[in-house]
């Protein structure tokens, strides 16, 4: 792995590899955003409906206002993981897609980056969605400032479309990516502030909490929802744009001994 | 066209090419034989720039490979061994995408389409999904989409493995159409009978090394006695013990049968004619027994 370690070049050779995705996604267009949105918006429904009007104001706004704040992250992290997860296995994999694209002038750095940007540009299409209904439930403090949630939710989008290649790139089959929902995902969702407060959390958990990606994308969409300017924006975007970026750079070295060995 | 000198490739303490020296001419089918694990497929990646060789030199059309594998691959087209066009496009469409990783424009692909949808038989098809398509169809399409760019060389990794015998033919006539616009053309095969009939040159290769390299006809002149009986039937052991070695210029039991190589069937014919229960086949010796002379027997798995 360290001998297929360097620095991606890239090339805006990736364009085609985009377009690919996109030319097939926008076959089945319709079924996809529905099922990217329905699943996140009836949690986000149903738990802050339901559940928050047992509840007082959390960090001074509406619990379905907080849980929507954290569900715009959750679900774009969710949608970006999918894709580079179970999409581009299949086609690095079992369609091998990617081999017919290396027979072309193209090199896996740029269909790996294709495959990023895919996936970020998916994610975004979903968080943007539930931005959506922030909007339509008017569940925002200011309308100009939910605005800057579009590029947080990219740049989300980009950090875990980059880990999640990593797991792509080791995976034996589909039956693989379950371990990482089990024990990376999952495990997140629950210390980084979707459904509750970090403070409600033990001291210990709290200082994981403040390593984890999830908790930054948290950090940035939360006060934009309720037209607050976030603290340590720069902490957390460059924490975002690393972990997408280390994810991208390793996951090219161990693709590349997988597959250009 | 391809010049290779000196490749070798070592997979841990395996060398799978070791110092192979190739030279294929501008519009020459060149076909590289060789039982599973000679180092084939592994040639064909390490041309392409796909895996970077140990030592060695690999110019393609005067481009130096790996270092400037995308220039080369412009000039390349590839047919892999294993079918992998897109599922989720329509015959048309995979052409189109295809194209774009050349960098061509859509207008440029367009173009070509109706001329690459008639070379593959498929003018018809042009909007079906390829789960629709029989394998000849697939193949004839993989073989299309490689040249969507228009390339100088073909690379061809085993194209009609898997076929029926008249897919194989309509890919055959393709092939000697493309070497008529003159296309160079590199194929890898351990079908004989395909070599024979398409390759102008060919190498057979074992162990990562070329074990000997010509012309089809050359090769079987060179190595093999002109004709074969085979013989098989009660009594082989007896009848090969009394009289192979004095009427084979050259002999092999394989299983049940024996291989009776020798410039005078006649003789082995009229001798095999007093034991009617030997059965036998006679025919000409072909690239099939220069194969299994150079390359052994052997199972190779």
């Amino acid at each position: 792995m360290i001998k297929h370690l360097r620095l991606p070049r890239l090339s805006w050779r990736f364009i085609p590899v985009w377009q690919r995705n996109y030319l097939v996604w926008k076959k089945l267009a319709i079924p996809s955003i529905l099922g990217n949105l329905a699943d996140p918006m009836l949690y986000m429904l149903g738990l802050g409906f339901g559940l928050g009007s047992l509840l007082p104001d959390i960090e001074g706004m509406s619990y379905l206002s907080f849980l929507a704040a954290g569900t715009v992250a959750y679900s774009t992290m969710n949608a970006a993981t999918f894709e580079v997860l179970y999409s581009s296995f299949s086609r690095m994999h079992v369609q091998r897609t990617w081999d017919a694209i290396l027979n072309a002038p193209m090199t896996l750095d740029d269909v790996m980056l294709g495959e990023l940007t895919w996936a970020t540009s998916k994610s975004l299409l979903s968080g943007a969605a539930i931005l959506a209904v922030i909007w339509g439930l008017g569940l925002f403090g200011n309308f100009w400032m939910t605005l800057w949630i579009i590029p947080v939710v990219a740049l989300v989008g980009f950090c875990f479309g980059g880990m999640g290649l990593v797991m792509n790139a080791v995976s034996p089959s589909y039956d693989f990516f379950l371990y990482y929902f089990t024990l990376v995902i999952t495990p997140m969702v629950l210390l980084c502030g979707v459904f509750f407060p970090v403070s409600q959390l033990p001291p210990l958990l709290q200082s994981v909490s403040a390593w984890l990606p999830l908790t930054h994308a948290i950090d940035l969409a939360r006060p934009l929802v309720i037209g607050r300017v976030p603290g340590n924006i720069t902490l957390h975007v460059v924490a975002l744009v690393i972990y997408g970026s280390l994810g991208y750079i390793i996951a090219l070295a161990l693709t590349r001994r997988r597959l250009l060995k | 066209m391809l010049k290779v000198r000196g490749l070798n490739k070592k997979y841990g303490d395996t060398e799978v090419v070791r110092g192979l020296d190739l030279n294929v001419q501008r519009g020459e089918c060149f076909g590289l034989l060789g039982p599973n694990g000679a180092g084939k497929t592994t040639t064909l990646r390490l041309l392409l720039g796909l895996t970077e060789p140990d030592s060695g030199s690999i110019e393609i059309a005067g481009i130096a490979v790996p270092q400037h594998a995308r220039a080369a691959r412009m000039k390349v087209g590839v047919v892999p061994q294993m079918d992998n066009l897109d599922p989720d496009f329509s015959v048309r469409e995979n052409l189109l995408a295809y194209g774009r990783y050349f960098g061509m424009t859509k207008a440029a692909i367009t173009v070509r389409v109706p001329m690459l949808l008639d070379f593959a038989g498929l003018a018809n098809k042009a909007d079906a999904q390829i789960a629709q398509l029989s394998g000849g169809m697939k193949r004839r399409l993989t073989l299309a989409r490689a040249l969507v760019h228009d390339p100088d060389i073909l690379f061809l990794d085993e194209p009609t493995t898997g076929l029926d015998p008249q897919a194989r033919h309509l890919i055959w006539q393709g092939l000697r159409r493309l070497l008529a616009e003159g296309k160079t053309i590199v194929l890898t095969t351990h079908f004989m009978d395909e070599a024979e009939r398409l390759a102008d040159r060919l190498a057979i290769l074992d162990h990562g090394r070329v074990v000997v390299e010509g012309a089809p006809r050359d090769l079987i002149e060179a190595h093999i006695e002109p004709a074969v009986v085979e013989v098989f039937g009660e009594g082989i052991a007896d009848w090969t013990r009394q009289h192979a070695a004095t009427l084979c210029l050259r002999f092999e039991t394989v299983g049940e049968t024996l291989f009776c190589y020798t410039d005078a069937p006649d003789t082995v014919i009229d001798a095999l004619k007093e034991v009617p229960a030997l059965r036998y086949v006679h025919r000409p010796s072909n690239l099939e027994d220069v194969f299994l002379k150079l390359t052994g027997r052997d199972l190779r798995d």
